[in-house]
């Protein structure tokens, strides 16, 4: 490969690209993101090849298998350019007439495209869709556009230019005032301005600086960076590049979870790539700065996330925190300074350099520019990966863009910065997702993590839930952390039981209080988050369960049981063949009955009836 | 030293740059509660105990860890603290093993005290406990992991300050334990036996593995049960009775040992000058060996201290050449008692029981090596640890501040000045110098006192070269030889120095090594202390007085030990000695694959 020495050289390759890419009438951008691998896209690729092959459209259509376009819910998913149509739902078996239609009788196969589930209407023109209408793009793009295995293909779309900018037009204090400027906070956790963070790096005084790339993206139900990484791993390169070069970082490392292997072999295929074009370990670009980048992978504990268990992790150490402070500018990685961004800051970073802070400024509010990316989950219909301006309102985010949830069901809550957040209510569902606003609610932007859920979802049950993935996660370093999550889990776990006692909400009040107060690092300390959260806008529903001993949203298996309308059953036998405790009688197109000594309340039954004739009910205790 | 200034609980106050806040706390009289800190040696932060309110700051401070900074406002005891630190102290209790009742360290554990000081009644957050309760018994170490708290004190002692690193912590979260890897019990590892995870730990999760038992039932059977105390321990065993650190206690040690019903008590320090005699004899002959372009192993490494041995045939086990092959003190006096003694007095050696009152933990693996049994027989039957003995002591309702003072029996009893400072690093190489010298030159080793300044005094490793000059005639090819010698105590130290063995890099002939940092005086059996430096230098003074106080301070002017080679041994380094006095090691390797020996204690 050759290197890159100048801007002649990125524009000679990103002519040959696009020379070699117009070559075709169309484009297929097949989505190759971790969601659409499980759901089976490579025999759908391999489906797609063989029919352009059939129908001899190898030199009109020339397929692209790009990271992950975002709709993950609906995959395997196609764009077709120039037409810009989007096909959802592929499957080995019907790609095949999707091809032929659009290609061959050059007709669009309106039934494979986005339908509306309110209007019932097709959408086959991606940009009319309302999941990608109200988003913005910038640490996204690309992401579902680009060939994510070539360098060349990143280049064309403009990419390493601003690198060859900042490094030959700017100084590294340039590239810091333009990311102050920017007002980019951290996209990772914390919301901690970048500028501020690079300034501290750039003006510390040592022999070795490091730039760490936190990649380590744990949070239940979040994959922004892991989508960022499969889609677009050059972009992320080349904003590490950028802040090493700002903070005067010659050595870089990218933390990364083992659990992302698909997103650790498109990253180093990338820094080899990168690096065989001369642009990590060499001077670069005729200046006198050379970077060098290396992955580490880590082992699958969440509490590497936190920057200081990282920086242990990566010097070979059991993942653990390191008391704060030092801040990791001041003696970070092997005793040195050290800057740690999460991905998708650094995704926003090239952004930043090449339209200037007044490009990014122009997104988002006040205090808080630019977009965010979250990843919805949930019981939401379009689940996915979304990019919008800081500020949008939930609903809209809820009801527009994720299209409402699942079964037209009411929203209830949404967590809101995985299981160091906190939950927003329907009552605060307009709330503009900004880090102040989201603070002000009990919440926390987070990493992103947006999860929705219905009225059929136990709060305190919710609770449980990110309380048990803490206290499992918990590296067992302090006291308050490690005893702490393990008793309030404990309590939740008697309260969903139905053995909760009167002073169970009080107790969690006041251990939540402390181990938020003592806990040596940021899991401990934001670990009481989602009880106290859930306390706050759901204490009937605690009390619900500790002194009726009732689970108002009948999820609490222990609390439920399920009860059939005689008057809705229209006796199609489903729900009896899903019961596991044969717990439900009833004669086909009579109405059934369920057992309520037998009924375990799993509500197998529940989520099988076509009708809604199930409810859950309080358990009788004997 | 410049100085900042701050507030706590509304008092200015001043405290050096650079110190933590628990420190300016203390420095200024004002206290601060504490658990897993321990001063000089860990800063670790895990059990949050020590948390104070700083105006400004989000989260309450871990003080032990946090800087002080100029204009700090600090509240040490406010109800936010108060509260806090109370629910750690509920949390920490709540899967603790509480039968404190039976526990070895029932009122001596910093556990308890510090929920007497928290004024502590209940016990709201009791629940699961973790499923790695399990009681592991080696030779020397106790490990309970029901009383653990995991302050981690034993691992930063483990692995940085001996480098042996067996103990760490496992698994994650409310399953996390300090164990060695992969559930191996700590009889099995490399671990050196050294104690000094023992020594710091705040509760009974880590003992040693007692043998007052042992003790008390040999007290009351037919056997001639005869006691031996080590230089290290007289220094210290007040310490359990109240006494400064440093305060000498022979004599009234020697009394409690008579009223307790020993049969002879007698003094280890008798066979360290017989280990001088031995190990001296053994380094002037490798000495005169590479004079004469022969082949022998320099530098010749001491082997009194066990843990050192051990850990020297773990890491090192391809080097155990270097080490002399000098049984260590008590052991040569155990053999010299059960196959000397015995006969003297007309008794049969089995009918011997041997007790050894040590410093160290390590010696207890000691006993039950193999190579330590002369005709079928333990050279020593227990090992108490200074410890084990004041708990006897008081167990025997002896008033122990109210003994006279008595003196060692004879003939094993009588020591001279060089004997003494075995207990300190950098004694055992002195006082094979005020020999070794002498027999080469005829003349007293050249330095105020007869002190070897250079090697005197707690550095990590120290280091001096003696010149031979105007030699006898029989040593006239060592005339202006440089002798190098190196001193080191603590297992890292013995590493650094091991590598350089290990390289060939090594540019010593003799080097003494003592596994616990400061050497016995600080051994894994010792009081324990929060104040580790400035007990172990008053220790370490203590023993330079008992020293000087002796009107001998040379090993081989002891009358009783010429008088023992004239009728038993013959001459050092003879046949007898060979037999009973020397010993020869085992390479094991660093996870023991090179043998099949243990030190597991199944409990019964």
């Amino acid at each position: 490969m050759a290197k890159i020495n100048d801007k002649y050289d990125l524009s000679k390759i990103k002519y040959n690209y696009r020379s070699e890419m117009g070559r075709y009438e169309h484009h297929i951008y097949f989505c190759a993101g971790a969601g659409c691998i499980s759901c089976g896209c490579a025999d759908v690729a391999k489906t797609i090849q063989e029919c352009l092959g059939e129908y001899n459209l190898n030199s009109k259509v020339k397929m692209i298998e790009t990271g992950c376009i975002g709709l993950c819910s609906l995959g395997p998913v196609m764009l077709v350019m120039p037409e810009r149509t989007f096909y959802v739902g592929l499957s080995p078996k019907n790609v095949g007439k999707v091809i032929k239609s659009h290609f061959v009788d050059g007709k669009i196969a309106e039934n494979y495209c986005y339908q509306d589930l309110k209007t019932k209407e097709y959408i086959p023109c991606i940009d009319d869709i309302p999941f990608y209408k109200d988003q913005v793009r910038i640490a996204l793009q690309g992401c579902g556009t680009t060939e994510f295995d070539k360098i060349e293909a990143y280049i064309a779309t403009g990419g390493y230019a601003t690198l060859h900018k900042a490094i030959t037009e700017m100084t590294p204090q340039q590239v810091i005032d333009e990311v102050k400027e920017s007002v980019l906070r951290g996209r990772g956790g914390g919301g901690f301005p970048t500028g501020v963070k690079w300034q501290a790096g750039h003006d510390a005084v040592a022999d070795q600086k490091y730039i760490v790339c936190n990649a380590d993206e744990g949070d239940p139900g979040a994959f922004m960076d892991r989508s960022i990484i499969e889609g677009t791993p050059h972009k992320l390169i080349e904003g590490i590049i950028l802040g090493g070069y700002a903070i005067g970082a010659t050595k870089g490392y990218v933390y990364i979870r083992a659990e992302y292997p698909i997103a650790v072999n498109r990253l180093s295929k990338a820094i080899d790539q990168a690096r065989a074009m001369g642009l990590l370990d060499e001077p670069l670009f005729g200046s006198d700065f050379q970077f060098s980048l290396e992955i580490r992978i880590g082992a699958g504990a969440f509490v590497c996330g936190e920057e200081t268990s990282l920086m242990e992790s990566i010097e070979g150490h059991r993942g653990e925190p390191r008391q704060k402070p030092p801040l990791p500018f001041q003696a970070g990685l092997f005793g040195k300074p050290t800057i740690i961004n999460n991905v998708e800051t650094f995704a926003n970073i090239p952004y930043i350099i090449k339209h200037g802070a007044g490009g990014y400024t122009r997104f988002g509010r006040v205090g808080a520019h630019g977009t965010k990316v979250f990843a919805l989950a949930g019981d939401i219909v379009n689940a996915g990966i979304i990019e919008v301006p800081i500020g949008m309102p939930m609903r809209n985010i809820i009801e527009n863009i994720g299209g409402g949830l699942i079964g037209g069901k009411e929203f209830k809550a949404a967590q809101v910065g995985g299981p160091s957040g906190g939950c927003i209510t329907a009552a605060d569902i307009d709330v503009p997702m900004d880090y102040s606003e989201l603070i002000a609610k009990g919440a926390m932007m987070g990493s992103g993590g947006l999860i929705a859920m219905s009225t059929d979802t136990c709060m305190v049950d919710t609770a449980r839930f990110f309380m048990d993935f803490v206290q499992d996660e918990s590296c067992g370093k302090c006291v308050a952390c490690r005893i702490g999550t393990k008793r309030m889990l404990e309590i939740l776990q008697r309260i969903t039981k139905g053995e909760g006692k009167k002073d169970d909400i009080d107790r969690l009040l006041e251990l939540g209080a402390v181990v938020k107060d003592t806990a040596m690092c940021g899991l401990g300390q934001t670990a009481p988050n989602p009880i106290l959260s859930t306390i706050r806008y759901f204490r009937d529903e605690y009390e619900a369960h500790i002194l009726d001993h009732r689970c108002p949203a009948g999820r609490c298996q222990a609390l439920t049981v399920f009860e059939i309308d005689p008057q809705a059953c229209i006796g199609c036998t489903r729900c009896k063949k899903h019961c596991p405790t044969l717990a439900i009688t009833g004669e086909l197109k009579h109405a059934h009955d369920i057992d309520p000594l037998l009924c375990i309340g799993c509500g197998a039954c529940y989520g099988s009836c076509p009708v809604d004739a199930i409810h859950p009910t309080k358990r009788e205790e004997n | 030293m410049s100085m900042i200034n701050l507030t706590i609980n509304g008092i200015p106050c001043q405290t050096p740059k650079g110190t933590t806040i628990l420190q300016a706390a203390r420095g200024n009289g004002i206290h601060v509660p504490s658990l897993c800190h321990l001063k000089d040696v860990h800063k670790y932060g895990t059990c949050r105990i020590c948390v104070v309110e700083q105006v400004g700051a989000k989260n309450l401070q871990a003080s032990c860890m946090v800087e002080a900074q100029e204009g700090m406002e600090i509240y040490t005891h406010s109800e936010r603290v108060r509260k806090a630190r109370k629910t750690l102290y509920q949390l920490m209790i709540s899967d603790h093993n509480k039968n404190c009742l039976s526990c070895l360290r029932n009122q001596d554990c910093e556990l308890q005290a510090l929920g007497r000081e928290l004024a502590v009644q209940d016990d709201p957050y009791a629940g699961d406990e973790p499923y790695h309760g399990l009681v592991d018994v080696s030779e020397s170490i106790t490990r309970d992991t029901t009383k653990c708290i995991l302050c981690r004190r034993c691992v930063t002692v483990c692995n940085e300050i001996q480098t042996v690193s067996v103990l760490n912590a496992q698994n994650r979260g409310f399953d996390t334990k300090i164990a060695p890897v992969t559930g191996m019990k700590l009889g099995d590892t490399n671990c050196s036996f050294c104690g000094q995870c023992v020594a710091v730990c705040p509760t009974g999760a880590l003992s040693s593995t007692v043998h007052e038992d042992r003790v008390w039932k040999a007290l009351e059977s037919h056997k001639h049960v005869i006691v031996q105390t080590a230089p290290a321990v007289r220094v210290a065993i007040g310490e359990c009775f109240g006494l400064e650190p440093g305060t000498i206690q022979t004599g009234r040690m020697v009394a409690a040992l008579r009223q307790m019903g020993f049969y002879r008590v007698f003094d280890t320090n008798w066979a360290a000058d017989l280990t001088i005699m031995e190990e001296g004899t053994e380094f002037l002959q490798r000495f005169a060996s590479v004079l004469d372009g022969g082949e022998a192993t320099l530098p010749m490494i001491t082997s009194c201290s066990p843990g050192w041995v051990k850990f020297c045939e773990n890491h090192f086990p391809e080097q155990l050449d270097h080490l002399s092959t000098c049984k260590s003190p008590h052991t040569m006096m155990g053999a010299v008692i059960k196959h000397y003694y015995a006969k003297k007095l007309g008794l049969k050696p089995e009918d011997m029981f041997v007790v050894s009152v040590m410093p160290c933990t390590a010696k207890k693996t000691e006993i039950a090596r193999a190579e330590m049994m002369n005709d079928g027989l333990p050279n020593v039957d227990a090992v108490l640890t200074t410890r084990e003995l004041g708990d006897m002591i008081r167990a025997h309702g002896i008033n122990f501040l109210n003994l006279p003072e008595e003196e060692f029996d004879n003939p094993l009893g009588q020591s001279t000045g060089a004997a003494d400072i075995f207990g300190t690093t950098g004694g055992v190489m002195e006082a094979a110098l005020r020999t070794v010298y002498e027999i080469i030159t005829g003349r007293e080793l050249p330095f105020p006192n007869l002190h070897v300044s250079p090697i005197v005094g707690l550095e990590e490793i120290k280091e001096a070269t003696i010149k031979l000059e105007n030699v006898k005639p029989e040593w006239s090819n060592a005339e202006g030889f440089e002798v190098k010698i190196a001193v080191t105590s603590g297992l890292r130290g013995a590493r650094k120095l091991m590598e350089q063995v290990e390289a060939g890099t090594s540019p010593y002939h003799f080097i003494e090594v003592m596994g616990c940092p400061g050497g016995c005086i600080t051994g894994g059996g010792q009081p324990r202390t929060f104040h580790i430096n400035e007990t172990r230098k008053a220790r370490m003074e203590a023993i330079y007085r008992e020293d000087e106080g002796k009107p001998l301070r040379k090993s081989h002017e002891n009358p009783d030990i010429k008088a023992f080679y004239e009728d038993c041994a013959g001459e050092p380094g003879g046949h007898w000695s060979h037999e009973y006095l020397h010993t020869h090691y085992t390479k094991r390797g660093l996870f023991n694959e090179m043998t099949d020996e243990h030190f597991v204690v199944e409990k019964d």
